[in-house]
């Protein structure tokens, strides 16, 4: 139970046939920070999207916050994810509303009230240092600037879990290192996080506990 | 930022409680669903030259079968002003006598049916004919007189038209009576074509009711295939299928809205142009025909309609296409 996540077992392959992960038992304390490293389809994303329930595994057991997800039915799948907070690469922003409505979208969604939301999403922004941009359309920032818009918007609902998948993918390794220094900031505050990434030499730099991947199979941690 | 955060909560610990607990929750639905229905209309602002063209095939889709319908009350109005005219001849066998045929005349002018019945002998109906006619030269020839007596009789004007065919038939059965017709059988067949259109608005009306659902069902299916990225990141975000299917479904109430609006103005815009040549002819009647339009109620009624049909358009499409997607 002081697991936030634990891994028994776990098998995914794919409907092509593809074994993306084979065998894979962890555990993450809550109140730790690991990063997930491998090299390209060693199962990262995979082992993330199992903890967000975007695909079930195929065998073996995962439970999250006490909770085994095999139990978690279709329905209850969105009010399992509102716990959660996901920087998935593919899921970015929406480039019709501000960056205001953008990191408000998880509290409108739980259906807070107006002072409820707008004082959450200040805080939120204020956290990655883009208060002042509050107003304007995700277009008009840098990558840098829309990956912390995709933070606030991770964080500003308080999840027990913050999963980042290549959070700093495209970006100069100052900005990667600006990233990650905000990472672990929230993780001082208490959440637990994972991150995915290649950057392996920052993430040697920064000393946090890292668990490889190699085609599928856990290598260290 | 955390720690702040505690504290400046932690000032104010009765203001922060007692808001969530009563004002919030109704507070937040009915905010939720009004600013859905703003919502909706935004994204259709966005997108207004698509959102206004198929508004107005709705509206001109719904204005079909309700300008038939308008059409067929006006018809149905003027064939009743018209029904009060109607009589029926009953036609004697030629061995009843003169005496018989008064007595049968008296018997149904005393029914609450019947208006009026008067006993027309075969001689009147000569002389009455040969006057109109002026044929008199030609009926003089004839050794005897061709007409049969025969009873006029006049049914009540408040009479529907199905009653009156009825009360046709009972009077066809009266001993002495060798045959019944209504004068006006040509009005008959007005009547049969009246319900034959009558019928024909519906089957219409039903079409392209089912054909609005499409329109609309089609437009929120593309309209949802455009915000696949969107609903993916929702979804991702921990949104229900209800939280998400809700501005659509504003979205199909305000198409089908709007389309009766036009739809509205469509007919108003027909009435005016043919309030010309109706007003001429109205007054052909001495003013005995009023025009009708939709009224209050029927406006009201196509509002609703609009409304019903976009609302099942979307909830018919918005299920089924929202379950397909999911974040991969
Ligand atoms: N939806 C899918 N269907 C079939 N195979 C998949 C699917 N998603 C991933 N795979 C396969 O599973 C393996 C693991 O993929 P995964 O995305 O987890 O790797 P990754 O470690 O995240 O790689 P990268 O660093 O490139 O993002 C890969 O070989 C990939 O081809
Ligand atoms: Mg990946």
């Amino acid at each position: 139970m002081t697991d936030i996540v634990a891994f028994n077992h776990v098998v995914k392959r794919y409907p092509g046939g593809k074994m993306a992960l084979d065998g894979v038992s962890l555990r993450l304390a809550r109140g730790e920070m690991a990063f997930l490293t491998g090299h390209s389809g060693a199962g990262k994303s995979t082992l993330m999207k199992l903890i967000g329930l975007i695909e079930r595994p195929t065998r073996g057991q995962v439970v999250i916050n006490g909770t085994d997800l095999a139990t978690v039915r279709r329905r209850q799948i969105p009010r399992y994810r509102q716990r959660l907070g996901l920087i998935f690469q593919s899921y970015n922003l929406l480039f019709d509303r501000t960056v205001f409505d953008n990191v408000a979208l998880p509290l409108v969604i739980r259906g807070l009230g107006h002072a409820d939301i707008a004082r959450r999403v200040r805080a939120a922004l204020d956290t990655v240092g883009l208060l002042s941009h509050e107003r304007k359309f995700p277009v008009t920032l840098s990558g840098g600037e829309q990956q912390r818009v995709g933070i606030a918007r991770a964080v500003v609902d308080r999840p027990y879990l913050l999963l980042a998948d290549e959070p700093t993918g495209n970006l100069d390794p100052a900005l990667s290192a600006d990233i990650m220094r905000l990472f672990t900031r929230l993780n001082e505050t208490g959440t637990s996080i994972m991150i995915a990434t290649h950057a392996i030499d920052l993430v040697q730099r920064m000393g946090h506990r890292r668990i490889a991947l190699d085609h599928g199979h856990l290598e260290a941690g | 930022m955390a720690e702040q955060r505690r504290g400046r909560d932690g000032r104010r610990p009765s203001q922060r409680q007692r808001i969530p607990t009563l004002a919030a929750p109704a507070q937040g639905w009915l905010g939720a669903h009004a600013r859905c229905l703003i919502e909706a209309l935004g994204r259709m602002h966005r997108r207004w030259v698509a959102s206004l063209l198929t508004v107005f095939v709705i509206g001109i889709t719904l204005a079909l079968p309700t300008g038939l319908y308008v059409l067929v009350k006006n018809l149905d109005t003027l064939s009743t002003s018209w029904q009060g005219t109607v009589q029926a001849s009953l036609y004697l066998d030629d061995d009843v006598s003169v005496e018989r045929g008064r007595t049968l005349a008296r018997r149904l002018d005393a029914r609450d049916t019947i208006d009026g019945a008067e006993y027309v002998s075969a001689e009147e109906g000569l002389e009455t004919f040969r006057e109109a006619s002026g044929f008199g030269d030609a009926l003089d020839a004839l050794p005897s007189n061709p007409l049969p007596a025969v009873v006029v009789v006049t049914p009540d004007a408040d009479m529907t038209r199905a009653a009156v065919g009825e009360l046709v038939d009972t009077l066809r059965g009266e001993t002495g009576v060798a045959r019944a017709e209504l004068d006006q059988a040509w009005l008959e067949r007005l009547f049969a074509i009246l319900s034959l259109i009558e019928r024909a608005a519906w089957v219409i009306g039903l079409l392209l009711s089912a054909a609005v659902v499409f329109i609309v069902g089609n437009t929120i299916r593309l309209d949802i295939e455009n915000r696949r990225e969107e609903i993916e990141v929702m979804k991702l975000l921990g949104a229900s299928d209800a939280f998400i299917r809700r501005p659509f479904l504003y979205s199909g109430v305000w198409y089908g809205l709007s389309g009766a609006v036009v739809a509205l103005i469509l007919l108003g815009g027909c009435f005016v142009a043919l309030a010309g040549p109706l007003g001429t002819l109205t007054r052909s009647y001495d003013g005995a025909l009023d025009l009708v339009g939709l009224g209050w109620s029927g406006g009201f009624a196509l509002l609703a309609t609009g409304i019903a049909l976009g609302w099942c358009g979307c909830a018919l499409t918005v299920n089924r296409r929202l379950a397909d997607i999911e974040p991969r």
